[in-house]
């Protein structure tokens, strides 16, 4: 394979497309409501009605509006019809001639679509995630042959330093910064490592790339190995997963097969081949030191730090590991330069970030924004607010590692540091709109119950911790609480906080204190139930 | 917790449990396969169990004895990690699985009454099979649905927007219908 090859089926695809495209959406959410008879109904018409040659049916990955499944659109007219069933497709067919179906229509003028910045879903919805040559087509693969061929490994390290790129696991580590760290490590053996084990509940960001443009995500691990002077890389994706797990398959046999993954890829002496590893259902393996040691097929508890997993990973060799979405970020940032990528985004949080919306919102699905977007803008304008006119109380970001944060901070824009300011964190993207139905020390014990039984249990702050902080939130939630209650909720939660051994542990409480900071007077209404339930003498330990 | 319990059923229904190293059976052969694939490295041990479980639905104790001798490892690490993570269980399911989805989004859109409701009409906690095997109760971390919640999995199946109504009906035809 060289440059001119891939120009060649580049063209071929192009010059071989139809005027008329039907895209159905084939992501996990339509696919369970029937997505794909759909699919197979509308080919179905498409050739009764003989218009074979001027349509094409096209299965393609996430429209992001995932609560108005399952979707189909049709271009060039820009009609994206809503809710369809499989009986639906004859009259989509037969509209083709003129009009339109009578079915219900989404407005794609509507701020949920025009507000997004797509970079990393450029493709999401567009391109067939099971056909390698539409990715090429819409200019895949040729950041990783611009790499090979026209940057030295040190040059494309400087690239994703000054494109101000930040790891968007959550944590918001400079990700130039972390390959130079593996770059720079002398080691026989290096390893890539793709973080794909969305643990998280709630997000879904991951999953829908993987399940709509996976080529996207192996090009950009394939530029890293460059980069940094590896020659292996590991997916870790999720058991939970099927469908992202197939594609995934799916396009590593493709790409294998063209020579874009294997030995002397683009005719250069660069070797990359790609694994899947599959998780086996533990949120721990989400920390880069436990999903290592579940790679090496061990129990995933993590390690202290460090040596860091740049200088000591997988196998002792240095390792470089990134999240689906930092990855994604890759061949875009080097295809169009770092200069265009940081031109969007704020001061110290560059470029785009997709979050899963969920909860109680119109809108859910799939978006991508700008960093610096208020979240109001999220919440009201593009999410559409609270359906049957209730009322936002809080949103919640980053999971069971975040935070709560109230209505009166929704004007706060969307960056790493602006979210940590207010007791939350951008984490990896998932975001949960709770009404006034949503009792907060509900939802801050539901979160603990989470990380309590997720504790790996090797440290005992964590494994010890967090049990007793959720029978705490249990005794104030059942109306036995007191005022002591909350002074102790507080400091378990501070020393959870500082003597945990990893991210679990470390960010545990965060739901529970942000939770206790925005919203006391919930806590406070149970124990004063049950002052005046048992009279001023209760005393309780 | 999950595993205790796992445990403790796999001991009473081990009689009916398929025996590993059945000579002429086609999973023993495709098993063995996957482990010389990998030849025969401990690191390898989780991709061995998950092809275990796919096969035989389960990962009897004395699956979990031959892996241990053909990856040369001790049977409390094989133990160790077959009990630490969630996805791999000790003990044969119902004919009917259904796993309801307790992520935020699910957990936020009501995923706490739908699965009482399960649990009430089966007759059964979360975690557990009915005694006449039809059907076996289970919860999911996250299944990554979230647009579509509250989310359940009936059979593989992913469906959203579920009500108590709708789960309940499901439960009770298959209590009805008995383990078909």
């Amino acid at each position: 394979m060289d440059l001119n090859e891939l120009i060649e089926i580049k063209e071929k695809e192009l010059n071989s497309a139809k005027p008329i495209k039907l895209r159905c959406c084939l992501a996990a959410g339509c696919i369970s409501s029937g997505g794909q008879s759909i699919k197979e109904n509308l080919e179905h018409a498409v050739k009764e009605a003989g218009m074979e040659d001027e349509v094409e049916v096209i299965g393609v990955g996430c429209m992001g509006l995932c609560s108005e499944g399952p979707l189909v659109r049709v271009d060039p007219d820009g009609i994206l019809y809503e809710k369809v069933k499989p009986e639906d497709a004859k009259s989509i067919v037969a509209s083709l001639k003129g009009g339109s179906a009578d079915i219900k229509k989404g407005d794609i003028n509507h701020p949920f679509f025009t507000k997004q910045v797509p970079i990393v879903l450029e493709n999401s919805g567009k391109v067939d995630p099971e056909k390698i040559e539409t990715y090429i087509a819409s200019d895949g693969y040729f950041a990783l042959q611009k790499a090979l061929n026209e940057m030295k490994p040190a040059t494309v390290v400087d690239e994703v330093t000054k494109s101000g790129l930040r790891g968007r696991g959550g944590a918001g580590y400079p990700t130039g910064l972390k390959w130079g760290m593996v770059a720079k490590t002398q080691a026989e053996r290096k390893y890539v490592v793709c973080n794909a084990d969305e643990g998280d509940p709630g997000a879904f960001m991951d999953r829908s790339v993987l399940e709509s443009d996976p080529h996207r995500v192996l090009e950009g691990m394939a530029i890293a190995g460059y980069a940094v002077g590896a020659s292996q890389g590991y997916v870790y994706v999720r058991g939970e997963y099927p469908l992202a797990i197939s594609r995934l398959q799916t396009a590593i046999r493709q790409a294998r097969k063209y020579g874009l993954l294997g030995s002397g890829i683009f005719e250069t002496s660069f070797d990359f081949r790609v694994d899947l590893r599959i998780g086996a259902g533990a949120f721990v393996c989400g920390e880069e030191t436990a999903l290592m040691a579940s790679i090496e097929g061990r129990r995933g508890a993590p390690r202290p730090r460090p040596p860091f997993p740049a200088e000591s990973g997988l196998w002792r060799s240095p390792t470089l590991i990134n999240n689906v979405e930092t990855f994604a970020n890759i061949p875009v940032i080097i295809r169009k330069g770092a200069e265009w990528f940081s031109s969007i985004g704020t001061a110290r949080s560059k470029g785009t970030k997709v979050f899963a919306l969920a909860g109680k919102v119109k809108n859910t699905g799939l978006i991508e924004v700008p960093m610096g977007t208020p979240l109001r803008v999220i919440v009201e304008e593009m999410a559409g607010g609270v359906p049957d006119g209730g009322k936002v109380k809080a949103v919640q970001t980053g999971g069971p590692s975040g935070g709560c944060i109230p209505y009166s901070k929704l004007d706060t824009p969307v960056d790493y540091e602006s979210l940590s300011q207010i007791g939350s964190i951008m984490g990896s993207g998932g975001m949960i709109v709770m009404d006034d139905t949503n009792n907060m020390v509900d939802v801050a014990r539901f979160f603990m119950e989470f990380c309590m039984d997720e504790s790996c249990g090797k440290c005992i702050p964590c494994r010890a911790g967090t049990v007793q902080i959720y029978r705490i939130l249990t005794k104030i939630r059942e109306g036995h609480g007191t005022e002591k209650d909350i002074v102790k909720l507080q400091d378990l939660c501070d020393m959870v906080k500082t003597c945990s051994l990893c991210g679990l542990g470390q960010s545990a409480p965060n739901p529970v204190l942000s939770t206790l900071r925005y919203y006391r007077e919930e806590y406070m209404e149970f124990i004063k139930r049950n002052v005046s339930l048992n009279g001023k003498s209760h005393h309780s330990k | 917790m999950t595993s205790s319990t796992a445990m403790a059923e796999s001991s009473k229904t081990q009689t009916t449990a398929p025996k590993a190293g059945v000579a002429g059976d086609n999973r023993y052969k495709i098993l063995e396969s996957t482990m010389k694939r990998h030849q025969y490295q401990p690191d390898a041990l989780i991709e061995v169990l998950h092809t275990a479980q796919e096969l035989y639905g389960f990962l009897e104790i004395n699956m979990l004895i031959h892996i241990a001798k053909s990856l040369k490892l001790p049977l409390s690490k094989v133990y160790g990690v077959a009990t630490f993570y969630h996805f791999f269980s000790l003990a044969p399911k119902g004919a009917h699985t259904c796993v309801i989805c307790m992520g935020t989004a699910c957990y936020v859109k009501g995923a706490a009454n739908i699965l009482s409701e399960a649990e009430r009409l089966a007759g059964i906690k979360a975690g557990m099979t009915t005694e006449n095997g039809a059907l076996s109760l289970m919860t999911a971390r996250c299944i990554g649905a979230c647009g579509i919640a509250p989310a359940v999995v009936l059979d593989g199946k992913v469906v959203g927007g579920q009500t108590e109504e709708s789960i309940g009906e499901y439960v009770k035809g298959l209590i009805s219908n008995g383990s078909e």
